[in-house]
């Protein structure tokens, strides 16, 4: 980390005055008239005022205080931190794309409606589903889309049902998700392989279950392997498979969902398909489904006709829109023309290599770190801090003193099946050497832990802050700047 | 291409570490029936220079660009200062992933919380947060807040709404148990109070409206506002067009109770629709119910002030299905392009731009009604967005004003029932009086 100056807030470097952008003079006659009746404000209190020379500086400085992929390895797992290819930024911005409005006549808009469609066709190939929507704007906006056509079918044939089944190790956005579409979360417990328990499923799938939620590999990274078993039983009683597909990156090229019996999953154009996080989003989370749910989709949805294409809104079971206009259009760009660039090969590549480096890292690390379930797992291990803490030192010291080491930690925060977690995703655009590094690190931190503790309780030491007072954050919240 | 740092040679001895004969072998859990046997049907692979063409390609066959535009209604054309695309572009801002590290995040931690600043300093409220999907989803993640503040099941919702904002409300509300009543506009284009006042009861949670409205009007909030807290109902406001917030009165001030919508306008392309950026703002008390993320101060442990998430027993990482929303990943790296581009136009910029459009709003608005036959629908105030109503369906005339490479504006007529002969334009600081002038030219051609 790059130890600057402490950088301050922008409206702690502003002064009175100026402006970092001059914009034309007004070319029309100006009438002072047209106010009457429009409630002026006097001000724009504290908003800033600095030059451009002071905008480059203040957030030049403030992105060297981040780590970020282009900087070095960052295994969170379930987040498919991939390098993002830099064609893909400049096929975003290229004008004739960018620059349309999504209110013009069609006719005028074909390239954009072909290049939505073919991402659609090329979602469904390699889902082995039967239609897709592109308008979910992230992961958890396609569960929330995924369960709203699973209610919108059940409603359609006399009871939308009360209930979904979560597994325990599942991502929090998935009950959240359930919740927000009407129903009630039952949770099915893991078995001591880590995959969902048949027993339970079989003891909790009735026909007041609208669903079962399923992450296939799952969040430890094991694939279920009883999942055309699991989408039986389901099906049995009359429910839908939705699987979020937050871990495709372990599956394409070598399985397909469609395959595995799902009726419906989301994909993360953010994840699988590279593109980038931006500290935060935009993400794009496309819903993909059998043709059983494909009259629910959201609406429009792009038709061709004489080689025309066009939004198609007649659409009387759709379940509305989720979202303005058509989705996350420049994300899609981005995805598209990542799987140009890999080919068929390219994808199941990505994925072997994907799991390569993940075990690797599992196999380097086991013994040393304590893994939970002995099951084989893909793209993802999940390890815990247990033989650290015989030391006193938890999975947040083993994270923060990764820190030191110019690494990024693995996630901590789930599954909540394994208490200390350290969920570790390579993926597969890491270096044999990254890894080595990674791996080479964790060792010296475990050595670490039994002989000098302290170092690691008090980690990190060289980064931009120390640890940071969280607790505080939210007693005494202090989520804006003001004037004192 | 392939964006794979691994060697034939790592290959091998790294599966022989592992101890497995192939990659194949690694995949042994995968049921073998339904295992690919065959590489998928996909095109590719490109060569980056391949890949270019391709899109090129694809962006000629998009003829949107020979077009002089009018067209807004949610999505609007402003100019992008050079330094937005040049600093967000930077790879410490684009490839990390959401701040949870906070010690080496920072630079994302303190944008957010620059970013919740400028939009409080906007709209005149307490706290805001770190983004959400857009004005749309904004708007229905807003009622279904007032509904969890408030407990009562009866939302009330402007006509005067965007059509699609409204879509996703119904899509959102409609599986909750929740009644959502209209409320028509009147002759001005504003929230019909007559009707308002009949629909307004104590089971209601919230008002929604938009300001300036989808026909570009001016709502009179502090008036809404008194009378839906007159029923304890909260007022929401939903902004389309945050320019206006440069010149207009602060909603905050004038009685709402959370404001929510896009910020499309600062920094970001129209990108045909996506990605855009919502936000939304609430008032201190209410900070428990508020969706999405926050950035708060603190200190580390050297007492170095710095920012981290915070708030986030209210989010579905921790809270789960009692969360107050799903949302996880938002639009973090368009809400650096706002926080950029409004730091860079600061406060005289903005409102100097949102008098630009103001007055060339203004000025189009004069020189197309004073062609014969074209009048102004709707007798409110508005911004840069109106709606004029011609003397046949607006379907006729802009097949004729594309024809001469004009989009003259939205139609109104498929979403609003006897708007058929309207449509709404939008003049932004890009259209010059020439092109002002011309469109009014044409436009009386066409009519003639």
């Amino acid at each position: 980390m790059i130890n600057v100056i402490r950088e301050p807030l922008i409206f702690e470097i502003s002064s009175p005055g100026k402006s970092g952008f001059r914009l034309p003079a007004l070319d029309v006659p100006e009438k002072l008239e047209i106010l009457e009746g429009l409630p002026v404000r006097e001000d724009i209190e504290g908003f800033p005022e600095v030059s451009e020379t002071e905008i480059t500086r203040h957030f030049t400085r403030l992105s060297q205080m981040n780590y970020c992929v282009d900087f070095g390895f960052y295994p969170l797992g379930s987040c498919t931190m991939k390098y993002n290819p830099k064609v893909n930024e400049k096929v975003a911005a290229m004008p004739g794309l960018a620059g349309v409005h999504p209110l013009a006549p069609e006719k005028l808009t074909q390239g954009n409606l072909e290049l939505m469609k073919t991402m659609e066709r090329l979602l469904c190939e390699i889902t082995g589903m039967d239609a897709v929507s592109l308008q979910p704007a992230a992961g958890a906006h396609g569960e929330l889309t995924g369960m709203m056509l699973i209610r919108a079918y059940h409603q359609a044939h006399g009871n939308p049902r009360k209930y979904v089944l979560i597994p325990d190790s599942a991502h929090g956005t998935n009950p959240s998700s359930a919740h927000i579409c009407g129903y009630t979360v039952r949770e099915i417990k893991s078995n001591e392989r880590g995959t969902i328990s048949l027993e339970d499923l079989e003891r909790e799938m009735t026909d007041e279950v609208a669903a079962l939620m399923v992450t296939n590999p799952n969040t430890l990274g094991v694939f279920e392997s009883d999942i055309c078993q699991i989408a039986d039983i389901v099906h049995s009683k009359g429910g839908f498979v939705y699987m979020d597909g937050a871990n495709l990156n372990a599956l394409a090229g070598v399985i397909r969902p469609g395959d595995m019996k799902v009726d419906v999953l989301h994909l993360n154009l953010h994840k699988t398909f590279s593109t980038p996080h931006g500290g935060g989003g935009p993400g794009s989370g496309p819903v993909a489904v059998k043709k059983i749910l494909e009259p629910y989709l959201p609406v429009p949805i792009i038709e061709e006709k004489d080689g025309q294409f066009y939004f198609n809104y007649n659409r009387p079971q759709s379940i509305g829109r989720v979202k303005s206009f058509y989705g996350q259009f420049l994300v899609v760009l981005k995805a598209l023309a990542y799987l140009l660039a890999l080919g068929p090969a390219g994808l199941r590549e990505m994925t072997e290599i994907a799991v390569l480096n993940s075990n690797y890292i599992r196999k380097s690390l086991e013994g040393i770190y304590h893994l939970k379930y002995d099951s084989p797992t893909l793209h993802e291990c999940v390890f815990s801090d247990k033989f650290q803490k015989e030391f006193g030192i938890s999975n947040l010291d083993i994270s923060k003193r990764l820190l030191d080491y110019g690494l990024h930690p693995p996630t901590m925060s789930f599954p909540l099946i394994v208490h200390g977690a350290l969920m570790i995703e390579p993926t597969e655009t890491e270096s044999r050497r990254d890894l080595d590094l990674f791996i080479e690190a964790m060792k010296a931190i475990d050595r670490e832990a039994r002989e000098n503790p302290e170092l690691l309780r008090t980690a990190p030491h060289i980064t931009y802050v120390r640890r940071l007072d969280e607790v505080q954050a939210a007693r005494n919240p202090i989520l804006r700047w003001e004037k004192k | 291409m392939s964006y794979i740092p691994i060697s034939e040679k790592d290959k091998k001895e790294m599966l022989a570490r592992i101890g497995v004969e192939s990659v194949a072998d690694l995949f042994c859990c995968l049921p073998e029936s339904i295992r690919l046997k065959e590489l998928l049907d996909l095109p590719g692979p490109l060569s980056e220079p391949e890949i270019l063409e391709y899109f090129e390609k694809r962006g000629k066959m998009n003829l949107y660009d020979r077009y002089l535009s009018f067209l807004g209604g949610g999505a609007y054309d402003h100019f992008i200062p050079a330094v937005v695309d040049y600093l967000s572009s930077r790879g410490e801002f684009v490839s990390p992933y959401t701040p949870y590290q906070p010690e080496v995040s920072q630079g994302t931690l303190q944008v957010i919380f620059e970013f919740q600043t400028l939009i409080c300093q906007l709209t005149g409220l307490d706290i805001a947060n770190a983004s959400l999907y857009d004005g749309a989803t904004g708007a229905a993640e807003a009622v279904l807040m007032a509904n969890r503040i408030k407990n009562k099941k009866r939302l009330l919702v402007a006509s005067s709404v965007n059509p699609e904002y409204r879509q996703v409300i119904y899509t959102y509300t409609r599986n909750l148990g929740l009644e959502v009543v209209e409320i028509p506009y009147d002759a001005l284009g504003r929230v019909d109070r007559k009707g308002l006042d009949s629909a307004l009861n104590s089971q209601t949670s919230v008002l929604l409206c938009q300001s300036p409205n989808y026909f570009g009007v001016v709502e009179d909030l502090k008036a809404l506002g008194e009378l839906a807290h007159n029923h304890d109902a909260l007022l929401t406001v939903v902004i389309s067009e945050p320019l206006s917030l440069g010149l207009l009165e602060a909603p905050g001030k004038l009685g709402a109770d959370i404001v929510t919508g896009e910020t499309q306008s600062f920094g970001l392309p129209l990108s045909y629709g996506g990605p855009y950026l919502g936000f939304m703002a609430c008032k201190k008390e209410f900070v428990r119910q508020l969706p999405g993320r926050i950035a708060g101060q603190t200190v580390d442990t050297e007492g170095r002030r710095g920012f981290v998430l915070t708030l986030s027993t209210r989010e579905q990482h921790i809270r789960r299905e009692k969360a107050t929303s799903n949302i996880c990943t938002n639009q973090a790296h368009c809400a650096l392009r706002a926080t950029i581009y409004l730091e860079t136009l600061g406060r005289q910029g903005l409102k100097k731009l949102a008098w630009l459009n103001l007055q060339k709003a203004a000025y189009a608005l004069e020189k197309l009604t004073a062609i014969p036959g074209v009048r102004r629908k709707f007798g409110g105030p508005v911004f840069n967005e109106f709606v004029l109503e011609f003397p046949v369906d607006w379907s006729r005339i802009s097949k004729k004003l594309e024809g001469k490479g004009i989009l003259g504006g939205l139609a109104l007529g498929k979403d609003y029932q006897g708007l058929e002969k309207c449509a709404l334009i939008t003049i932004t600081e890009k259209h010059s009086r020439e092109k002002i002038d011309r469109f009014a030219q044409v436009l009386e051609e066409v009519l003639k």
